[in-house]
């Protein structure tokens, strides 16, 4: 069994090998081949995991070391592979979602000339991520998590012809680079710590109290950088509004089910170093509490739907990391939640994207209305997927969300209290938001507006029927993009309590241990608030959106719905802060680069070409010449030993 | 009574004539043992017979299929004889004390029977030129004893004529090469250097085009070559005047102190260590010759450039790895005595190996000067590991030879792609945005300048820094410091080639490139791959070096 481990990460590996490198030849068949070998990868994660099952569980994990990546003395990488509760639960959630988001897009993309490069980086994309979950060692982790953020980078821009998307895929390398910073330092810090980086020693001794605090706390603090980038948490959230010029499949599959989680696995995988700098869990509360607030306020203010949503996945991932900070009472809540979130977030995206590709690739909710009729499948499953998210009873982000929030006042003292308040805050603006997406879109009246012109057509994403001028014709999306619809709709419905009843949290505890929060309130007040607070939301949205008719153009808002529409002037701060600074350091730097460093190594190469130019002259062409040179040579030679012995 | 006065007569003649005979023992030779070398001899004389009996037409093929297959029987027999123990348990000293057979000459005489049949492939290529009377052409002249331009010269062109000599020369030269870095005793050293040496100077002079450089570069290596041989063979009358011995263990003992017995004839120079010191310094000298280390290096230039190109890259990568390998065994295991003689001199040579290539390397306007005086460098480069005089030394120069010489075999190979109405088109100016016309080939050549220049993942960065790590350890921490600047400074002239190759317009009259059939293909891929595979995973290679790092005595 434990062989089967890399067969994981190479099928699709072999996928993105073969399709990026077969050439046009591959282009009718490429998305059946990339499709079937995430599908492939799923299966081998059934077996696996059907073994698991089998096991007792203190017995579940299993290692497979394919070789010695980096042998030198005192430094060892292995190529090594863990598969324990942690990862399988990664490994079936990124091929399950994966292999039906691959489906999907055999769909989405049919009219895309380059879908056989999309398959390629998307199979690329689902190799790395399994590469990140399935890695027994930091720096096996660490280029998995490399390799992710390149399949992002491709995928955001991948088309590249259009300016906004070239630039959002440069801008989510760039922050992501500041995170992966992190993740270097924490590597390095831990090996000068601990001397090794392998999961197993290194935690086991964060957990035996083998470094001092202060030494954890920094490693945990770099770590929590590196998952702030990769999970878009403030302060380095800026690029995941932007990252939605990629394609849809790609902003469901990446930028909202698996990579952006990455963070949430970094910190659940690294719990023993987290448990021993509570100084650090703190710090991560905190992130998690205010980007869940961010995330949430960004989501209410955005017209366009995919933006939306991904204010919404950043918020819900903020629920996560909160989780996660709250040490063995959070871990699996976290997990449990990442995975429901995957579920339906997925399929709110793909439910989005199915939208989009009956509106001629519009995107601005405004000039949606009325498209239940038009759509019932997508509406359908678009519906349940917010009935999930906004935690209904019985639906699967309620059991995972209501499980956070009672943990956060679990915590204890004001804190508890603080970021209780902030979680339950949170849930209500979710409703809040959510409502708004789905009346905007689906309920009241049409507010559509004919195709954009064809200048700007050359911009619209390739896979619309685009009749410039004309209304669109809203029709249901064709069966490849409905099923995976509606088998993701069937996750959102149900996961959530199929964990509670199946004992995920028992499942994972030999992985993330788990104790149980003496929350100061119990768990039917929680409960019950938490179920009150969304159905103010859910009412004030009706009360706005519902009753109402939505003006086609944006009012222009409050100071705080103007503020939120630019992200909370996320961008503005980077900008004068990091971006004007940047530059007058380097201004600086470039000055003294012209007049001192440039002089020193002008004039270096100067002479030495001189030097070269006259050294050059000896070579004349007489053998003659070459023969004195040679005898002088030997004469120096001879000297000089016996000059050796003299001295 | 006549009968058995008869018999004692006979039986005393019978004894008298055998007498002398027993004095002279009949020669132990271990054939197993020395199967790479009889091989390579073996076919080299067949292939004259092939020359004098194969009618012209089949020549060329039966040629070319008679080099390969003894040239990888020999590899063949190399690694049977490494597998069988040959290069560690089992290392001794074979043929009567004249050939050693162990690592490093295990691990050497592999290195050079791969680069032999890849440069055997280039020299095979008939695809590059456009038929000539209808006859295909390779690189090499029509017909070598005309006068160029003359009206000889012409018909063997119109017959059709082609140099087929040159594979059995080319199998000759490789045999010299396999006995070079295996030579255990002075005599064995100096006859292995003039078989490989006497068929190279004929290799030179064989080009199909520029007909005249080409003779002129083979005269200058000739001439020099005889000079540097002379000081050679002189400096072995000194060291056998030192040591009554050619023997390296013999001289090695003289060296160490303990002499076993003096020879009378000898008594007056026995033990004089200026002699020892002379000699050394003249062997010495004929050995550097042979890689071009400076002050002995001016003929290169000017003969890489007039030879045929795929000569050019047999030349640069075998003759180079067979005579460091001399070098390291008659430093390592004559003078181990001597190291804190002979190493401040080393120390010098290779300073000014490693500056002066690196140096005179940047105002190189053709490509194969260019590549000539970073062969210079790159000398220079081997010299630092050598000087570590250590275990790891051996190893690192090992690895270094291997990586280096499929590179520069590489690397040439390119070099006769790339070509005009002219032939070979070698002036830089020519190169230019060649990148935008033959993406492959540009990158290709941009991968064998990245590891001429030690960049990481190439498997000139593995060697590099193999070398450098044994110099300091070894003491010579100084002599990396003057590497690192010598590989800053030649990496300018790397990175121009690229520059030049890739961000430079193309020129309207430029060289086109030949598409190569599959044998000059087959020669380049080689190159690349072993160029990345040794970047990219070096462990193993290094492993096998310094498994192979230690020399009989």
């Amino acid at each position: 069994m434990d062989n089967l481990i890399a067969l994981l990460v190479a099928a699709p590996l072999l996928g993105a090998a073969v399709l990026l490198t077969g050439g046009r030849r591959l282009d009718k068949a490429g998305h059946w081949l990339g499709t079937l070998l995430a599908a492939v990868s799923f299966v081998i994660g059934l077996v696996l995991f059907a073994d698991m099952l089998g096991k007792s569980a203190d017995d579940r994990t299993l290692h497979q070391t394919l070789y010695t990546w980096i042998p030198v003395e005192g430094f060892q990488a292995d190529i090594a592979f863990q598969l324990d509760q942690l990862s399988m639960t990664f490994v079936l959630l990124i091929t399950g979602v994966g292999t039906l988001i691959h489906v999907y897009s055999i769909g989405y993309m049919e009219h895309d000339e380059r879908r056989r490069r999309f398959f390629g980086y998307l199979n690329l994309f689902v190799a790395a991520m399994l590469l990140l979950v399935l890695a027994d060692n930091y720096l096996l982790l660490y280029f998995g998590w490399e390799g992710v953020g390149l399949a992002s980078y491709l995928l955001i821009g991948f088309w590249q012809h259009k300016p906004s998307a070239a630039t959002a895929a440069k801008k989510a390398f760039l922050v992501n680079r500041v995170g992966d910073m992190g993740l270097s330092i924490a590597i390095m810090l831990m090996f000068t710590t601990f001397g090794t980086f392998a999961f197993g020693p290194v935690l086991d001794a964060a957990a035996g109290g083998d470094a001092s605090e202060g030494k954890l706390t920094a490693v945990a603090l770099m770590l929590l950088l590196a998952a702030c980038g990769k999970s878009a948490q403030v302060p380095l959230q800026s690029w995941l509004g932007d990252a939605m010029e990629g394609p849809t499949p790609v902003s469901a599959l990446i930028h909202a089910a698996t990579m952006v989680t990455a963070g949430v696995y970094l910190i659940v995988r690294s719990a023993d170093i987290f448990n021993a700098a509570p100084d650090a869990q703190l710090v991560v509360t905190v992130v998690g509490a205010v980007t869940l607030l961010f995330g949430a306020i960004v989501g209410c203010a955005k017209d366009d739907i995919k933006k939306a949503l991904a204010g919404s996945t950043m918020s819900q991932i903020g629920y996560m990391v909160l989780a996660a900070g709250l040490g063995p009472i959070g871990y699996a809540f976290a997990i449990m939640h990442l995975v429901t979130h995957g579920f339906f977030k997925a399929g709110l995206f793909l439910g989005a994207g199915s939208v989009m590709h009956g509106m001629n690739d519009e995107v601005d909710m405004r000039k949606y209305g009325g498209l239940r009729k038009y759509m019932p499948v997508t509406f359908v499953t678009f519906g349940l997927g917010y009935l999930a998210i906004i935690g209904f009873p019985g639906l699967s982000g309620f059991f995972s969300k209501d499980k956070i929030i009672e943990a956060a006042f679990a915590k204890g003292g004001t804190e508890g209290w603080i970021l209780g308040a902030c979680a339950l805050l949170g849930a209500a603006i979710t409703a809040y938001y959510m409502t708004r997406v789905m009346i905007m879109t689906f309920f009241g009246e049409k507010r559509w507006q004919p195709a954009p012109d064809p200048d700007k057509a050359a911009s619209v994403e390739p896979g619309a029927d685009a009749h410039p001028g004309e209304l669109p014709h809203p029709h249901e999306s064709p069966k490849s993009m409905t099923l995976p619809m509606i088998l993701l709709a069937v996750g959102s419905v149900g996961a959530g309590a199929f964990f509670e009843y199946a004992g995920f949290v028992e499942w994972l505890e030999p992985v993330t241990g788990f104790e149980h929060g003496h929350s100061p309130l119990s768990a039917a007040a929680v409960t019950t608030a938490t179920v009150v607070v969304m159905l103010l939301g859910v009412g004030v949205a009706y009360l706005q959106y519902g009753r109402r008719p939505v003006p086609a153009v944006a009012p222009r808002g409050s100071l705080l719905t103007r503020a939120a529409r630019r992200d909370l002037l996320q961008d503005d701060f980077n900008h004068v802060v990091f971006v004007r600074g940047g530059t007058h350091l380097t201004r600086s730097l470039v000055y003294v680069d012209h007049s001192l460093v440039d002089g020193v190594v002008n004039g270096t190469a100067a002479s030495v070409g001189g030097l070269s130019g006259r050294l050059r002259k000896l070579q004349n062409g007489y053998a003659r010449s070459y023969a004195v040179s040679m005898f002088g040579g030997t004469a120096v030679l001879i000297a000089a030993t016996l000059l050796m012995r003299a001295v | 009574m006549s009968a058995t006065a008869v018999a004692p007569v006979v039986h005393t003649l019978w004894t008298t004539a055998a007498g002398p005979i027993d004095k002279i023992p009949a020669p132990h030779i271990e054939y197993t043992q020395l199967s790479p070398v009889l091989i390579v001899v073996g076919a080299a004389v067949v292939s004259v017979l092939v020359e004098a009996f194969v009618p012209r037409k089949a020549r060329h093929h039966t040629q070319v299929f008679l080099s390969v297959l003894a040239l990888v029987a020999a590899f063949a027999a190399v690694v049977g004889l490494a597998a069988g123990g040959y290069g560690s348990t089992k290392a001794h000293i074979a043929a009567m004390g004249a050939i050693a057979v162990d690592g490093p000459a295990l691990f050497l005489q592999g290195v050079i029977l791969l680069s032999a049949v890849l440069a055997v492939l280039t020299f095979a290529e008939r695809r590059l030129d456009p038929a000539d009377h209808g006859h295909r052409v390779d690189s090499f002249a029509a017909e070598a004893a005309a006068v160029p331009g003359s009206d000889q010269e012409k018909a063997a062109v119109k017959a059709g004529f082609t140099t087929t000599e040159v594979f059995p020369l080319t199998l000759f030269a490789v045999a010299g090469m396999l006995v070079f870095p295996a030579a255990n005793d002075l005599l064995t050293l100096f006859i292995a250097l003039e078989v490989f040496s006497l068929p190279l100077y004929l290799l030179c002079a064989v080009a199909r085009r520029k007909r005249l450089m080409s003779q002129e570069a083979a005269v200058k290596y000739f001439l020099l070559g005889a000079f540097s041989s002379a000081f050679l063979l002189f400096g072995i009358a000194l060291l056998y005047g030192y040591a009554g011995s050619v023997s390296y263990a013999d001289i090695a003992q003289v060296v160490s102190g303990d002499v076993p017995a003096v020879d009378p004839a000898l008594a007056q120079t026995m033990g004089n260590d200026v002699l020892l010191l002379i000699g050394f310094a003249m062997v010495l000298m004929g050995l550097l010759f042979k890689v071009g280390a400076v002050p002995f290096h001016m003929w290169t230039p000017d003969v890489y450039q007039g030879a045929p190109t795929p000569v050019t890259g047999f030349m640069a990568a075998a003759t180079k790895v067979a005579a460091f390998g001399a070098m390291l065994r008659f430093l390592y295991v004559v003078l181990p005595g001597l190291t804190w003689d002979w190493r401040p001199v080393m120390w010098g040579v290779a300073i000014v190996t490693m500056l002066g290539g690196a140096v005179v390397a940047i105002t190189q306007t053709d490509i194969k000067r260019l590549l000539a005086y970073s062969s210079i460098a790159h000398a220079g480069f081997i010299l630092a590991g050598v000087i570590a005089a250590t275990p790891t030394g051996v190893s690192s120069v090992l690895f270094y030879l291997a990586a280096y010489s499929f590179v520069t075999i590489g690397a040439f190979a390119v070099v006769t792609l790339v070509r005009d109405a002219g032939g070979e088109a070698t002036h830089l100016s020519k190169w230019a945005g060649l990148g935008r016309r033959s993406p492959l080939v540009a990158a290709v050549f941009a991968v064998f300048l990245l590891a001429f220049a030690g960049i990481p993942l190439t498997s000139g960065f593995s060697g590099k820094f193999a070398v450098f790590k044994a110099a300091a350890d070894g003491g010579a921490g100084a002599l990396v410091v003057v590497g690192v600047i010598s590989s800053a400074v030649a990496a300018f002239f790397y990175i121009r080639v690229i520059v030049l190759m890739f961000f430079s317009e193309p020129k309207a009259d430029g060289p086109t490139v030949a598409v190569p059939s599959g044998l000059t293909s087959v020669a380049i891929t080689a190159g690349v791959v072993v160029t990345l595979a040794l970047g990219f995973a070096p462990q193993y290679f290094l492993d096998l070096a310094s498994q192979a790092s230690v020399f009989v005595r």
